[in-house]
């Protein structure tokens, strides 16, 4: 069942190459993000279980933390895919294009090849999610790269094209120190007389045999795991390409690149984290984890505050929660559960927040939060929606964002680590009220003149983010019991 | 070997054979043009034919202009016994006696130089302002080559252990160590002959960095600065060019062939040093002339080599 | 093939410095082309015969032809013009080198893992490999760093390698071929937008 998983998206991608129809495309699109869906919430629960699926000769064995993802991605797919169904279609119809930036016109990419990378994009995902093998998590990660630079590069004007080469050259360079961690952590656990290898669950077999690693070498290591995914993640000072793929590419492809591709590099950290809690060396793992964050967290409240670029703020918020995620799973304990519980309630929001920044886009045609104004007029669910989100990802109550920084906070304090715990209210207090300058200034404001009053809101473009919107308010005033016991069960692999 | 014997032998050689390289030079530079070319003795014709001519002294000049071409040649005799004759140390070997050869060669240089600016012409002594600024370049490739083979020295291969010729000395240096070592998996030592084709090039006014076939362009260096010699002096400066070929030919040999038995030795050598100056004539002919301003990226790129050699060999 | 095997890595090592002197791109996809045969060579040393075929045949032959493919549909000439100056280059190259060449003494690694010099070789490349990405401002020559920084990575991976992991290098190896082809559309794209391979006119996403 689980080849299944990997297995329909690949060949829908090619199905979708080979016969071209733009409806059928959509109509294909669509299936295969709830078949996959589907699928990946039987093996999520299958490993909620306690069992232990197995797929692809062994390679495909996810642990709860990896079919945490896993649905998260699936999740966000579907919410994207039905979104993109509509907004296809719309492009479709378009018959000129003008460049926001530039005023030059230009052409979309062929809708099939759209459509085809996306379905390459989430196999690719499936694949980092669902594997234990570090050497098949590099390669899934270096694919979903390589998948998703033709979707930031969809809209094929210079800015975009320029987005799409640095997060290529940035990407690929950093995915490649990672690999160079994996060789680093082969060479650790080198052994010419020692046990052989024998299955392809090389996680387990590593953290079992950490007797045998030389701690200096797993060092070395996971420093370049961290620096090459982290790169991938969106970790400062790493962070170059993540601002402005995600400003660049399509809103919807920019919701599944910061909710569930960051999640992913994020999954490649935390397989080192792992081997090095195993092996005895989690406090330097852990520290470095944080270390970044830190930064991380720092960089974004730097950057978010008079941010005019609505997306680019989007994305700066993808780095700081990045930060949090870091900061709560290298400090471990609660705080790790809380990571946990946090990289649900991101993933949800952000999409959101970026399929809403899509709808404000096609009105408005503008990118700067001073020229958008109005939004409760112009488009009532689109801003009411906007401004919920805005509240959900800065972190108030009753959203399930809140809930988790506050848990991570906890955990925080519960380490000791006061200090921290008071940089990191600050950062968090300034990213509120910079994002809340921006976001407010966007939903209220007068109508502009040539913008109609109150039109009707296509329901493909609002109908994902208000089950999104919901499912977030739900976790922040009830998480259920099954849910926290598997948050709990994925915490517990790294530190919980 | 006796000493005396060793001496002659290697000097006579020299001094008789060291003709036959410009001529094998010009010989597969005409070939490969197409050309018949000119007889492979010619050098010695030209020697003689200048030998037995007068000479017009320009009246600004010195003495200067005289004894210069004299010094070269004279150093340059002064530098070859300090060579191993195949694979035998020199008689004459002491410690750092390569820095003599590579001063006495400096200092042949320095006085052709001082008698091209002794014409008082400027257009010999912007020749002589670019040997000066050329060779000053190739000094340090020079002595970074040697110090690789002075590091490998140090702790020679098994097979050469028992025969200690001085230590630091052209002998030692040039006693097939290199292509021993490089058999046992040095392969930076490979550059080091690379190196010293390159310097032997540089060092002789050769085609990449010199056309020694021509003194009318104003690119021109080693025959501007030797416009004004003529008859037994200009005699004396192509003679002296002509041993110094041999002196960088015969150290390239002795630095590749590893240890066999002299005659065999000999032989090779010799057969080698000739195969070089078909080289030399092949990368004349295959080559143009590089810019003035690429030559100092020449023995740039030849400097990494010879400094990513050393450090290879230190590290060993 | 002791001596083979060090003679390679030599080999290896030298083409490095003459990728950060190569003042075009031909003459720098030819070196590429060379260190790829090299990597082939000295898996077929290490007896990975199948793996040898591949990388040959995708390192040596596929993305050198690709790259030079690219070149050639290109309209512009076809320098590099390196923002960091090629000397400069080269001194960083030689002190990558040297720090390598001191960490290997510094590190305990389990004797008989690491050929002589190949640690080293493996990390110099890689660094190497990245000064092509910073010090150059043409977008081909970005990716041929890559290339470069990847075959680094590929040299420390090869003692390692074993009958289990070919699947894996196999993966690879396709990856990176994907990578370079996926790059390559990007190039053309660029080439037709901006009219110009240098990066140094992206310059319109900043904050």
């Amino acid at each position: 069942m689980l080849d299944a998983l990997l297995i329909l998206p690949l060949l829908a991608a090619i199905i979708m190459l080979l016969v071209g129809n733009a409806a059928f495309c959509r109509a294909l699109l669509l299936l295969t993000a709830i078949g996959h869906t589907a699928l990946s919430l039987a093996a999520c629960i299958r490993v909620a279980r306690g069992e232990a699926p197995e797929g692809m000769m062994g390679l495909m064995t996810p642990d709860a933390l990896g079919a945490l993802f896993l649905m998260l991605a699936s999740l966000l797919f579907l919410a994207a895919s039905i979104y993109a169904t509509g907004y296809l279609r719309e492009e479709e119809k378009v018959e000129e294009r003008t460049c926001i930036q530039t005023h030059r016109p230009f052409t979309n990419a062929p809708e099939r090849r759209f459509t085809a990378c996306l379905c390459f994009f989430l196999a690719a995902m499936t694949l980092v999610t669902t594997t234990r093998h570090l050497g098949a998590l590099w390669v899934g990660i270096e694919v979903t790269t390589l998948s998703s630079a033709p979707l930031i590069y969809f809209h094929r004007h210079r800015p975009s094209l320029e987005a799409t080469w640095k997060y290529l050259i940035i990407c690929s360079i950093g995915i490649a120190l990672a690999l160079l961690g994996i060789i680093l952590l082969s060479v650790a656990f080198y052994n010419p007389t020692g046990p052989e290898m024998d299955s392809m669950d090389q996680l387990d077999w590593y953290i079992q045999h950490t007797g045998l690693a030389s701690a200096p070498w797993l060092k070395a290591a996971f420093i370049f795991l961290l620096v090459g995914y982290g790169t991938k993640m969106g970790l400062a000072p790493l962070h170059n390409w993540l601002p402005d793929a995600h400003s660049q590419a399509p809103s919807l492809v920019s919701a599944l690149l910061s909710g569930a591709l960051l999640n992913c590099a994020l999954l490649g950290i935390l397989r080192g984290h792992q081997i090095m809690r195993a092996a005895g060396l989690g406090d330097f793992s852990g520290g470095l984890l944080v270390f970044f964050g830190l930064i991380s967290l720092l960089t974004a409240a730097i950057f978010i505050v008079g941010q005019g670029h609505y997306k680019r703020m989007l994305a700066y918020s993808s780095v700081e929660h990045m930060g949090i995620l870091a900061i709560g799973l290298g400090i471990g304990g609660l705080a790790a559960q809380g990571a946990m519980l946090h990289a649900v309630c991101h993933s949800l929001t952000k999409c959101m927040l970026f399929l809403l920044a899509g709808n404000i886009l096609t009105r408005y045609h503008t990118f700067s939060s001073y020229d958008v104004r109005g939004l409760r007029w112009t488009m009532p669910v689109t801003g009411a929606l906007w401004a919920v989100g805005f509240l959900a990802v800065a972190g108030s109550p009753p959203f399930g964002i809140f809930v988790s920084e506050f848990l991570v906070l906890k955990g925080l304090f519960a380490a000791g680590q006061t200090w921290l715990a008071a940089i990191y209210l600050t950062a968090l207090a300034i990213i509120f009220v910079g994002m809340s300058m921006a976001v407010l200034r966007m939903v209220q404001g007068s109508r502009p003149y040539d913008m109609p009053a109150n039109p009707r809101e296509p329901l493909w473009s609002i109908l994902p983010p208000l089950v999104l919107a919901a499912t977030v308010l739900c976790l922040g005033i009830y998480v259920p019991d099954w849910l926290w016991n598997f948050l709990q069960t994925g915490a517990a692999l790294v530190g919980g | 070997m006796n000493t005396l014997l060793f001496l002659v032998l290697q000097l006579a050689l020299a001094l008789v054979l060291a003709p036959l390289l410009p001529g094998i030079i010009n010989r597969v530079k005409a070939i490969v043009a197409g050309r018949r070319g000119k007889p492979l003795l010619q050098t010695y014709y030209d020697l003689a034919r200048l030998l037995g001519k007068g000479e017009v002294i320009s009246t600004t000049t010195s003495w200067v202009f005289c004894t210069g071409p004299v010094i070269a040649l004279a150093t340059v005799i002064c530098a070859l016994p300090l060579l191993p004759l195949a694979g035998q140390p020199s008689p004459c070997a002491f410690d750092g006696d390569f820095l003599l050869a590579a001063y006495l060669l400096g200092l042949g240089r320095f006085a052709i130089i001082l008698a091209a600016l002794d014409t008082g012409s400027s257009f010999e002594g912007m020749g002589a302002s670019r040997e000066a600024t050329f060779s000053a370049l190739a000094e340090p490739v020079l002595f970074l080559a040697l110090l690789v083979l002075v590091a490998l020295s140090l702790e020679p291969p098994q097979a050469l252990q028992a025969t200690k010729p001085p230590e630091l000395s052209f002998s030692a240096l040039l006693g097939g160590h290199a292509a021993l070592a490089w058999q046992d998996g040095r392969a930076e030592l490979l550059l080091i002959p690379a190196i010293f084709f390159v310097l032997l090039l540089v060092e002789n006014c050769r085609m990449p960095v010199d056309d020694p076939t021509t003194h009318l362009e104003l690119t021109m260096i080693h025959e501007v600065m030797v416009l004004d010699h003529s008859g037994p002096t200009l005699a004396c400066i192509v003679y002296g060019a002509a041993l110094k070929l041999w002196f960088f030919v015969a150290l390239i040999t002795a630095l590749v062939l590893p240890p066999m038995p002299f005659w065999q030795h000999l032989g090779a050598s010799l057969v080698l040093m000739f195969g070089l100056a078909v080289g030399v004539g092949v990368v004349e002919s295959v080559m143009a002339r590089l810019r003035l301003p690429v030559i100092p990226r020449l023995l740039a790129g030849a400097l990494t080599l010879a400094a990513l050699s050393l450090i290879l060999t230190l590290v060993r | 093939m002791n001596t083979l095997f060090a003679t390679l890595i030599f080999l290896i090592l030298v083409n490095n410095i003459l990728l950060l002197a190569a003042f075009r791109l031909p003459s720098l996809i030819r070196l590429i082309a060379f260190q790829g045969i090299c990597l082939a060579a000295l898996l077929f040393c290490e007896q990975h015969l199948l793996l040898a075929c591949a990388v040959l045949l995708i390192k040596g032959l596929l993305l050198p032809g690709l790259l030079l493919r690219t070149i050639k549909r290109l309209p512009i000439n076809t320098d590099l013009r390196p923002r960091l100056h090629q000397g400069l280059g080269i001194v960083a190259g030689m002190t990558g080198l040297i720090f390598a060449l001191w960490l290997e003494t510094r590190l305990a690694i389990q004797p008989g893992l690491f050929p002589p010099l190949l640690l080293p070789a493996g990390l110099t490349t890689l660094f190497c490999g990245l000064i092509l990405v910073v010090g150059r401002s043409t977008a081909l020559a970005q990716v041929m760093g890559y290339l470069v920084a990847e075959n680094g990575i590929f040299v420390l991976g090869i003692p390692l390698m074993s009958a289990n992991t070919v699947w894996f290098e196999l993966a690879l190896l396709l990856d990176i071929f994907v990578a370079v082809f996926v790059m390559g559309i990007a190039i053309n794209h660029i080439v037709e937008t901006f009219e110009s391979i240098d990066v140094d006119g992206f310059r319109s996403l900043r904050d």
